[in-house]
């Protein structure tokens, strides 16, 4: 029903079927002059590659690389993918960074709005996973996504929570999650390593897998990068780290064909 | 009252002989009538308070709040038909969120009175509409420093040091105008504020009232908060020991 | 007829700054029968008096579930309150789909009461003509809101609307004190007592003519009751039990004698005639 009463008994367009006479399948449909030139996202531009988010005893911890790569450049090294949202959840981003920058304010205006409420009914991790949920999939419903894959974390009421949706509207929730190229390379350590020990994990141990897996992903991902950041969410509050510089050892790659010097 | 019964007082978009719109002067009568409202500007941030009318010893303490936020910097308060506050106050969120929208940045307390002084006054002029009932005070810390605007009924908008509406406005500005705004400390103009709305409570016309205070400024990280309890018990509590001096 | 001048249009302001409509809306909401809501630290409930306008009649609804943990009773004008129920129940599935979180109790009573402040200000309009009591539940506990076709909206410990409610209200304000902790029980019993106020001389609360509204973890006399305790409405039989529990009328602790019914207000025959008309 429609509530509101200036727009009982309007005609709907003027030009055709000023009354609205006809079955709804039987309008014309809206018709935009430009429409041919209206493009949908076919492809995502600038991108950032993985992150890793894991629960540990205390809450969440989420990791993601500084990276914003222009195809195969390495285009921004100083790019933020981890996002506040309010006091108790925090999102991290891969996929087309332009993107996941109107997806951050369309958070923060949610959060002002629930702010200004003032009465105490703020929005946790669990909400907004569900929140960005509906926007990716009504997004993805107009053939027109916003070309992300997202970690959602948050520590509230005593509670965890961790989960991942993507430019499909897809959800899922596990103890360990990973999008892109982490999603192959640090899910089996990430699994190994945390799954079913969540609760056994202290701060310290889960910054160290995280660490390790950024290595690894560092080693084996061309379109990442050895600086990265790390989101705290726990009773605590959230608290995204400084840039964390991963050391590396390429020593090896002397010995490897087409790498090193060429001495054959 | 000359007006009554002339005939030109029955819509906001008649002028009575003598230039006058009646109908935007009696939606002040209105405001003269309802609960005092109160701000301060001071050196570090705004304080509102208000004098909440009790009608009913069933309300729950502390639920019914009178003041509003507009955007996480933003406060305001309202006096006179409270129905119309929370009109202008949604219409002022959003104004404050279509800024950010448009500009990625906080609203200055300036943009959003202008823009809510030009709606309250579209009300003024056609007789399918009636005026607001109710005079606004906004206090925010923006940009450009603390900032404090009345929007009255008519769409005007003013800046204060001190600004007071609704049925204790004479008293309250006489004590406005005592003090210093420029050396205050916001803690001492919560002091202030809840010993000037204990002083206009007229005890013996009037029904039980209880006190609202909110902030802006230093000491909330300029973000517009109510004043927390033990400020807030103790502004209260030197207010009612002011008040037993004073008479 | 008229009071005076200013009160045939809901955009004039009187001279004395008072909106004629909108307070003659709220009489409207004074010719329903009554509702009445009180809380406790666990619970909040509504209790209603049905009329029926005949013996051939069924008994009128007073009260509509909007969601699990939300409920109304309402005063006045019935399909307006259908209009504002459809809306909340709305509000408060979007709020399940978008946040799968149940709407906090206090936006939703503040978006009808936003809508029927508009109703105040534009030509063309009217004011609504029905008052809401909502009871719901959050993380913060049982509340009780009134609606009014002012644009306002308040908290309550407890509340009375619609015909003969000041009666009511005089009982709850002796009584709300104690309210806070009672078991579900004691508050239906003073909620009844509270109702039972607003009847004419000779009328009773019955199985038929009474509503009663929980929120909630289950009662000593209830069944099938989720464990959040969502809001369930009781009507029938199964009131008969919270019925027998009043005390009688001559001697219930500040029970008085109810307003004398205006001489020739009640017509004959008319069924359960309730209501107590203006002069």
């Amino acid at each position: 029903m429609d509530h509101f009463p200036t727009n009982w008994g309007r005609p709907r367009n003027d030009a055709f079927d000023a009354y609205g006479t006809y079955p709804i399948h039987q309008r014309a449909p809206v018709k935009d002059t430009f429409a041919e030139g209206v493009q949908h996202t076919q492809q995502p531009i600038v991108t950032g590659t993985s992150v890793l988010a894991i629960q540990y005893k205390d809450g969440i911890m989420m990791a993601a690389d500084n990276l914003a790569s222009y195809g195969s450049l390495a285009r921004f090294k100083d790019v933020r993918r981890l996002h506040a949202v309010g006091t108790s959840t925090v999102i991290g981003a891969s996929g087309d960074m332009s993107d996941f920058q109107a997806i951050q304010s369309i958070l923060d205006d949610l959060v002002t709005d629930e702010f200004t409420h003032g009465d105490g009914h703020d929005l946790g991790p669990a909400e907004v996973h569900e929140y960005l949920s509906r926007v990716m999939y009504a997004r993805r419903s107009k053939i027109n996504p916003l070309w992300n894959s997202l970690l959602v974390g948050g520590f509230r009421d005593g509670k965890r929570f961790l989960g991942y949706v993507d430019l499909l509207g897809t959800t899922y929730s596990a103890p360990s999650i990973a999008t892109g190229y982490g999603a192959y390379i640090a899910i089996p350590l990430l699994r190994a390593a945390v799954d079913g020990k969540q609760d056994q994990l202290t701060e310290e141990n889960a910054k160290k897998i995280l660490h390790e897996c950024m290595r690894v992903l560092f080693y084996r991902d061309a379109r990442s990068l050895d600086k990265y950041q790390i989101a705290t969410v726990s009773a605590a509050g959230v608290t995204i780290s400084d840039q964390i510089q991963i050391e590396t050892a390429w020593g090896f790659a002397e010995g490897i064909r087409g790498y090193g010097a060429q001495t054959q | 009252m000359t007006s009554i019964g002339t005939g030109y007082d029955l819509s906001a978009s008649t002028y009575s002989p003598d230039g006058r719109i009646f109908q935007v002067e009696y939606a002040n009568k209105a405001v003269e009538n309802s609960g005092t409202a109160i701000g301060l500007r001071v050196k570090d941030g705004v304080v509102l308070a208000v004098e909440k009318v009790v009608h009913s010893k069933l309300l729950v303490p502390e639920s019914n709040r009178r003041i509003q936020t507009i955007d996480k910097h933003v406060g305001l308060a309202s006096a006179g038909y409270l129905a119309d506050g929370r009109n202008l106050s949604n219409r002022a969120r959003d104004e404050a969120s279509g800024f950010r929208e448009n500009y990625r940045s906080p609203p200055t307390l300036q943009y959003i009175v202008d823009r809510l002084g030009l709606y309250v006054q579209a009300y003024t002029l056609y007789s399918s509409v009636r005026p607001f009932g109710c005079s606004t005070i906004l206090g925010a810390v923006d940009k450009n420093g603390p900032a404090l605007y009345v929007i009255e009924p008519s769409g005007v908008a003013y800046g204060y040091r001190g600004a007071a509406v609704g049925k204790g406005r004479q008293l309250a500005k006489t004590e406005l105008e005592k003090l210093k705004f420029d050396e205050l400390s916001m803690r001492e103009a919560v002091m202030e504020a809840a010993r000037i709305i204990y002083l206009v409570h007229d005890d013996a016309k009037e029904k039980d009232f209880e006190l609202e205070m909110s902030w802006v400024g230093t000491e909330t990280n300029g973000v517009h908060l109510p004043v927390p309890k033990d400020l807030f018990d103790e502004a209260s509590r030197k207010a009612k020991a002011a008040l037993e001096d004073f008479e | 007829m008229f009071r005076n001048t200013y009160d045939s249009d809901n955009t004039v302001f009187s001279p004395q700054g008072r909106l004629h409509q909108v307070e003659y809306a709220l009489e409207a909401v004074k010719q329903g029968s009554a509702a009445v809501g009180l809380r406790s630290k666990t619970h909040a409930i509504l209790l209603a008096l049905k009329r029926s306008f005949g013996e051939l009649a069924s008994y009128q609804q007073k009260m509509y579930r909007i969601d699990d943990h939300v409920g109304i009773a309402i005063a006045g004008l019935t399909s307006d309150a259908r209009v504002l129920s459809n809306f909340m129940r709305q509000q408060a599935m979007s709020s399940r789909m978008l946040f799968n979180r149940p709407a906090p109790v206090n936006r939703l009573v503040g978006a009808i009461a936003d809508k029927a402040q508009v109703n105040t200000q534009e030509y063309g309009r009217r004011p609504y003509g029905v008052g809401l009591l909502v009871i719901g539940q959050d993380k913060q506990g049982p509340h009780l809101y009134e609606f009014s076709p002012s644009g306002n909206s308040y908290e309550y410990y407890a509340m009375s609307i619609g015909a003969r409610s000041q009666s009511a209200k005089t009982y709850l304000e002796k009584h709300y004190e104690s309210f806070a902790d009672c078991t579900l029980e004691e508050l239906i019993k003073h909620g009844l007592h509270a109702l039972r106020e607003t009847l004419q001389q000779d009328k009773e609360l019955t199985i038929n003519n009474t509503s009663l509204g929980i929120i909630g973890p289950g009662g000593a006399h209830e069944e099938n009751v989720t464990a959040e305790g969502d809001f369930r409405i009781l009507e029938g039989d199964v009131i008969q039990v919270y019925l027998d529990t009043m005390t009688p009328k001559e001697t219930a602790e500040g029970a008085q004698a109810p307003p004398p019914a205006p001489a020739g207000a009640p017509q004959a025959g008319t069924g359960d005639e309730d209501v107590q008309m203006a002069e």
